[in-house]
């Protein structure tokens, strides 16, 4: 399989979707009546304030939570738990510390049962679509953040998934990095096209990468608005103060204008609710 | 279609790493603090003279029978070129890594299940417990009764000694392991099988490592206590040995040579971690 070769679809099919996190009298509905096509190649922004349950349907779309209600689908077949088809590319510290970056990008493919020199060699290709060749011998820590994103992506992407799932996954990242990155992502996701699903509350990023962005209501998340972006590609940074750009920010804005009196909430995570100490 | 073909990324991204860090290593410390540490252990061996050889009776301990440095400095060079020297070392290690490996095969072993499954710990926790206040010299009966030979009584004390803090360094180690390297392993395609191999084992490695460390020094502390059975060899049995037949010079020797053994085998037993957990090495550039 070269690297190019294209997955079959990505075709995501969401209906009345519901999920509740927490347990006992403590369990509550995070989000509810998702209905939701995405159809495949499509580069898709979840935007929404902190809290509103983007995460945790990303987490449910990866297998890692389970639906209260409804439906959820990829290419016509229920998703159910975690598979290398549903990647997932989560904010930060998910490559595995004790082994090399080329390790770390070849981890699927060994899980697969590809032999060591063919994973190597694929994992080094990898790496080198996200600039990273000459670091394949070193650790993680030895990276630095954006770099380790960048490892994640591999990671994922040689597995050639149907729908690549991100969770904020530049949030963690300094603004000039950051919008490095986002180039990066397009660029990459031109060569190796596949369904994204990218959670973000960053409402440039969000219409700076996305074919459309949902924005989603405060908990219990619902879907608000499906605005379609009509920007053509290839896009570049002066994409964000073009006028029809500067529209649709001020639109965002005002559907995510907190409404009085209620406080932010914490910030959710694709497996569920936040855990002490999981930094 | 290779990667050459789809060439590096348009953006310009490609960058070069930095020489590689150096691995981290001990730094040599400065000559004054090496000279306050020597210091110190000269003003200890000189305060020990001091008490040996003034026989200082504070009434409520004594220094009447505790031979001098330079008595016990004879009595050591004297056992270095005694032939029974190697039986007591020879027999003491046998007895401590045979206990000590066996600790740490069902320390980890049993670490592992209950650090990662609730059913594992609510039936091994309690019993274990139960049985991990228990000294190292109250088993010696049972120890006598339950095994065959004096040999493997010996070997099940310094095993007992040593279970307990690598068992319960693993449990921590292995309860550690990041729910989202799990869950991002899970994503990739790894079962529960590699789970554990891939993530939660070299996760709880460090704790591993600890516990093996201080799990090594309580094994030598047990080692007095276990060959009391024994009827011939052993630095344990040579300091015990030693007293009851009145050289008392001998005893200080035999407990030097135990805390010089369970010091050395635990810093092996750090390098040994050290050379399995390379990444732990190197730091940020």
């Amino acid at each position: 399989m070269s690297l190019a070769s294209a997955p079959t679809a990505g075709r995501i099919d969401i209906a009345g979707a519901a999920i509740r996190l927490g347990a006992g009298a403590a369990a509550f509905e995070v989000v509810r009546d998702i209905d939701l096509t995405i159809p495949p190649r499509q580069f898709v922004c979840l935007l929404g304030p902190s809290g509103c349950g983007k995460s945790t349907l990303l987490g449910a779309l990866a297998g890692h939570l389970d639906l209260a209600r409804g439906s959820l689908a990829l290419d016509g077949r229920p998703v159910a738990g975690p598979h290398p088809e549903r990647g997932i590319v989560f904010q930060q510290h998910t490559l595995l510390p004790w082994r090399r970056v080329v390790d770390n990008v070849a981890f699927g493919p060994k899980m697969r049962g590809v032999g060591r020199a063919e994973r190597l060699a694929r994992a080094r290709e990898f790496l080198a679509v996200v600039g990273l060749a000459d670091f394949a011998e070193r650790y993680p820590a030895e990276l630095s953040g954006g770099m380790q994103q960048r490892v994640e992506i591999a990671r994922v992407l040689i597995n050639r998934p149907r729908i690549l799932l991100m969770d904020e996954p530049f949030g963690a990242l300094d603004a000039q990095t950051r919008l490095m990155m986002q180039e990066l992502l397009l660029d990459i996701w031109t060569r190796l096209p596949t369904t994204v699903v990218f959670v973000t509350h960053d409402i440039d990023e969000a219409l700076f990468l996305g074919d459309r962005v949902l924005v989603m209501s405060a908990r219990p998340g619902r879907i608000l608005e499906d605005i379609p972006l009509a920007f053509p590609r290839p896009r570049g940074r002066e994409l964000v103060t073009e006028p029809d750009f500067v529209a649709l920010k001020r639109r965002c804005l005002d559907l995510l204008r907190p409404r009085d009196g209620q406080p932010p909430l914490p910030r959710l995570t694709p497996l569920g609710l936040p855990l002490a100490g999981a930094a | 279609m290779s990667a050459g073909t789809l060439g590096a990324p348009g953006v310009a991204l490609t960058a070069r790493p930095p020489a590689r860090a150096e691995p981290r290593r001990l730094s040599p410390l400065p000559v004054h603090r090496l000279a306050i540490q020597a210091g110190a252990l000269g003003l200890g061996l000189l305060a020990w003279h001091l008490a040996a050889s003034l026989k200082l009776d504070l009434s409520f301990v004594t220094f009447r029978n505790v031979p001098t440095p330079a008595a016990v400095a004879r009595a050591a060079w004297a056992l270095a070129h005694a032939p029974k020297l190697g039986a007591h070392l020879g027999a003491s290690l046998a007895r401590v890594l045979g206990g000590f490996l066996a600790a740490l095969v069902a320390g980890i072993g049993l670490g592992l299940a209950i650090g990662r499954s609730r059913l594992a710990g609510d039936l091994l926790l309690p019993p274990l417990e139960v049985l991990r206040p228990i000294p190292a010299v109250a088993w010696i009966p049972l120890a006598i009764l339950m095994f065959p030979s004096s040999e493997a009584s010996m070997v099940f004390i310094t095993f007992t000694g040593a279970l307990f803090p690598i068992l319960l360094n693993t449990v921590h180690g292995a309860e550690a392991a990041s729910p989202r390297l799990v869950a991002s392993a899970r994503s990739l395609g790894a079962g529960p099988a590699a789970i554990l191999r891939e993530v939660v084992i070299p996760a709880a490695l460090p704790s591993i490592v600890t516990g093996g460390a201080i799990g090594m020094g309580t094994a030598w502390f047990c080692l007095v206590t276990a060959e009391m059975i024994s009827g011939q060899y052993g630095i344990g049995y040579f300091t015990w040995e030693s007293y009851t037949l009145q050289n008392y010079d001998d005893i200080v020797v035999g407990m030097l040579l135990i805390g010089l053994l369970g010091m050395g085998s635990s810093v092996a037993v750090r390098g040994l971690g050290r050379l399995a957990m390379p990444w732990t090495r190197g730091g940020r550039p």
